[in-house]
């Protein structure tokens, strides 16, 4: 049978962007014009009217944390690939801070497993970069790539000794396993709970200056510039990291960034009251960082928006702002707080499926478009919908989010990985 | 009048005609302290319960005076001796507390905004005995109080706090309670210790030590930690003594009716000189005073009574 998407606005950055269908056999597109099968196919076809919203190539969050293995009760891989289901993500990479550590073949190959079994998106386990995320010995790459690894990255901690790190960089190159690096110097955060600076002093809170990033980002720059081989930069969130990383790419610098939507769509003067809600790491910056973030995204400086989706239960967040677990859950709302910054005119809806699609796929080396021949994964936005953010109803175990209750714009409401519908809207 | 808030959690809260009524209810509550019989039946059947999950001497007992002259039966609890050691979260003991039918729960935590946590899920009163580096509400109104009784006001004076500005909730709290009551602070310590965008409490700040102190109506020395030395926030207590200590040679540069206050434990030698603590100027002891007499009237404000507790 003949799947057809009609009738939609086709985004695909740098190749299509006009009013067509699609039509999907076998879970890979065999054609895409305007009015496709308007004849006598008709009858054998499922059609879906997609007039009026944006058919984008499916979205990849980049940066996810599915918990499992070790802490089921906040998300587990089934869960946590619902969640980017109703999100609109068909593919996510999930990082290797879990327990046991993904760091051998074994766990990559247990998430690979479950992941297959929920058959619901695509989940690529992202390996460490260190055995046990230590930073003291690199983990057996050629394995875990042979294993399906998509990445290394000791996400959670930094890599703190710059010698590992080069040679993380040196040795996985051999593997084409992307580099995802986590940076933060832990000596300048200290017993740091949220942002430095006037609302931390206020709140009696300890403070992370923007250093505490910008220091590693600069340091990991360094060591792309000496290998030559590139760096990707986690969750972006300050004004000098970005600065850092356009100086860099203007040089010629392989080096990429994402930053995840709650450092644009939010400042620490969103921290009212204690709300743990607000916390995590690195922690929400001041006006002048969420700028500097909007603008990097605007001139390219930072290729993608990935969310950090990191649930936490009430057990971690339900208790005091110092002792409060770091981590927001994002994959249920990044696009609605994506089509803000359209809405806002800050970047545009290609630019926004660009970061979300096209770009976290050409870091990690996969392959995803609208064209033919290629696998179905797609994503159908409503960018026009109006509804208020109820996190009761998200698919994720968990629900730390600051975002409930926000009043937004725009949603996905079809999901379909290799060509099979994965999320549809009700 | 009668205050018409359930907690007291930080000087940001307070109005500045609530601050007003609290002094003058402790005003009122001080003369209590000098009878002969020291106690009044005002809170009789009332149970306090003085939960101290940072260990502190002089404000829980000063909490539990306040709280026996009233006749309230108080009752303390530590954080090794409740649940908490044995990994119960703040909530939990606070609705296990609140189970036991307390009147007011008075809280010492070491973490900033622990007693706003407890206050949100309780129906009980809260009052915030000093939260981590956050809020030392009721220091500040015995402060307020001492300064007031001592000057006659408040509003106009200029006061210099001094010392280790970004660990210290009493700097916070006493940066808030006198800028609101129109007081001019002028916080001063080195630059290890002032907190970033401190100036948006509306005090100014000072690195040199002589500057704060030479038009200061009060001086509030601030007690400084051997262990901050380990951070890096200073080199070594000789070097802090002689450039930040307030001593009888740095004296000579203030005005001729300046007050020494300090909200103790004092280091003597450290930060305050010896004669200087003991000296004429010095109100350290008199702020303890008025700490129970600030208590005591914060007990009977947040159980309901009014202004006028002589007629209850």
């Amino acid at each position: 049978m003949l799947t057809v998407i009609k009738g939609g606005r086709v985004i695909d950055p740098g190749n299509l962007d006009d009013i067509l269908d699609i039509v999907i056999e076998d879970g890979n597109i065999v054609e895409i014009k305007q009015n496709a099968l308007a004849g006598d196919d008709n009858k054998k076809s499922k059609i879906i009217d997609a007039s009026g919203k944006i058919v984008a190539p499916g979205l990849i969050d980049m940066h996810v944390h599915l918990r499992d293995p070790g802490y089921e009760y906040k998300e587990t891989i089934e869960t946590g690939s619902l969640a980017a289901a109703f999100g609109g993500f068909t593919a996510i990479c999930c990082m290797p801070n879990t327990n046991p550590v993904n760091d051998c073949r074994q766990v990559t190959e247990y998430i690979i497993k479950k992941a297959a079994k929920a058959d619901i998106v695509r989940v690529y386990p992202v390996a460490a970069i260190s055995k046990g995320l230590k930073g003291d010995r690199l983990c057996d790459y050629g394995e875990l790539k042979d294993a399906g690894a998509i990445a290394v990255s000791d996400d959670g901690n930094p890599v703190r000794n710059s010698q590992l790190m080069r040679r993380a960089l040196e040795y996985s190159s051999r593997f084409n396993l992307p580099v995802i690096s986590h940076c933060e110097d832990f000596d300048l955060v200290s017993d740091g709970a949220m942002n430095e600076g006037a609302v931390a002093t206020k709140m009696g809170l300890s403070g992370i200056p923007n250093a505490a990033e910008s220091i590693m980002v600069l340091r990991d720059i360094a060591l792309c510039e000496l290998t030559g081989v590139p760096v990707h930069i986690a969750h972006v969130s300050t004004r000098e990291s970005v600065r850092a990383i356009r100086d860099a790419k203007k040089r010629g610098v392989p080096v990429t960034a994402e930053t995840a939507p709650h450092y644009f769509s939010l400042t620490d003067a969103s921290i009212k009251d204690y709300n743990t809600n607000n916390k995590m790491n690195p922690p929400l910056r001041t006006e002048q960082d969420r700028e500097a973030i909007c603008q990097g995204l605007a001139d390219g400086t930072i290729d993608a928006i990935a969310t950090d989706h990191a649930p936490h239960s009430l057990i971690e967040k339900a208790v005091e702002f110092d002792q409060a677990a770091n981590g927001i859950i994002g994959l249920e709302t990044a696009v609605p707080l994506g089509l803000k910054l359209v809405e806002a005119g800050i970047i545009d809806i290609t630019d926004l499926i660009e970061k979300m699609s096209k770009n976290p796929a050409r870091i990690l080396g996969l392959k995803t478009g609208l064209e033919i021949g290629k696998t179905a994964d797609i994503t159908i936005i409503d960018p026009e919908i109006s509804y208020c953010i109820d996190a009761d109803r998200f698919q994720s175990l968990s629900r730390n989010t600051p975002f409930d209750g926000w009043d937004v714009k725009g949603r996905a409401v079809l999901t379909m990985v290799g060509g099979k519908i994965v999320y549809q809207d009700q | 009048m009668k205050l018409s808030r359930k907690d007291i959690l930080d000087m940001e809260s307070l109005s500045v005609d609530e601050i007003t009524l609290i002094l003058d209810t402790a005003d009122k509550m001080r003369e209590i302290s000098e009878r002969p019989i020291k106690k009044v039946p005002i809170l009789r059947g009332k149970t306090v319960v003085l939960f101290f999950y940072e260990p502190s001497t002089r404000t829980r007992t000063s909490f539990d005076i306040a709280a026996k002259r009233l006749s309230a039966d108080s009752l303390s609890l530590s954080a090794s001796s409740s649940s908490m050691v044995k990994g119960e979260t703040l909530i939990d003991t606070g609705r296990n507390l609140e189970a036991m039918k307390p009147d007011v729960i008075v809280i010492r935590h070491t973490s900033a905004g622990a007693p706003h946590l407890l206050a949100k899920m309780l129906k009980s009163p809260v009052i915030n005995a000093g939260d981590g580096m956050h809020a030392h509400p009721t220091q500040s109104l015995l402060d307020l109080m001492t300064v007031r009784e001592n000057k006659g006001r408040i509003s106009g004076i200029r006061i210099a706090i001094i010392g280790d500005i970004s660990h210290s909730r009493v700097a916070r709290s006493n940066s808030i309670g006198f800028t609101k009551m129109g007081a001019d602070v002028v916080l001063s310590g080195p630059p290890t210790m002032i907190p970033k965008g401190i100036e948006t409490l509306g005090v100014s700040v000072t690195h040199n030590m002589e500057e704060a102190i030479c038009d200061a109506d009060v001086i509030m020395m601030l007690r400084i930690q051997k262990e901050r030395q380990q951070h890096f926030l200073f080199p070594s207590e000789r070097e802090y003594s002689k450039i930040y200590g307030l001593t009888n040679a740095k004296l000579k540069k203030a005005k001729d009716d300046v007050l020494i206050m300090h909200p103790g434990p004092i280091n003597r030698g450290v930060e305050i000189a010896y004669d200087v603590a003991d000296g004429p100027y010095s109100i350290i002891l008199e702020q303890v005073t008025n700490g129970v007499a600030v208590r005591m009237a914060l007990l009977y404000l947040v159980t309901g009574g009014t202004r006028n507790a002589d007629g209850d």
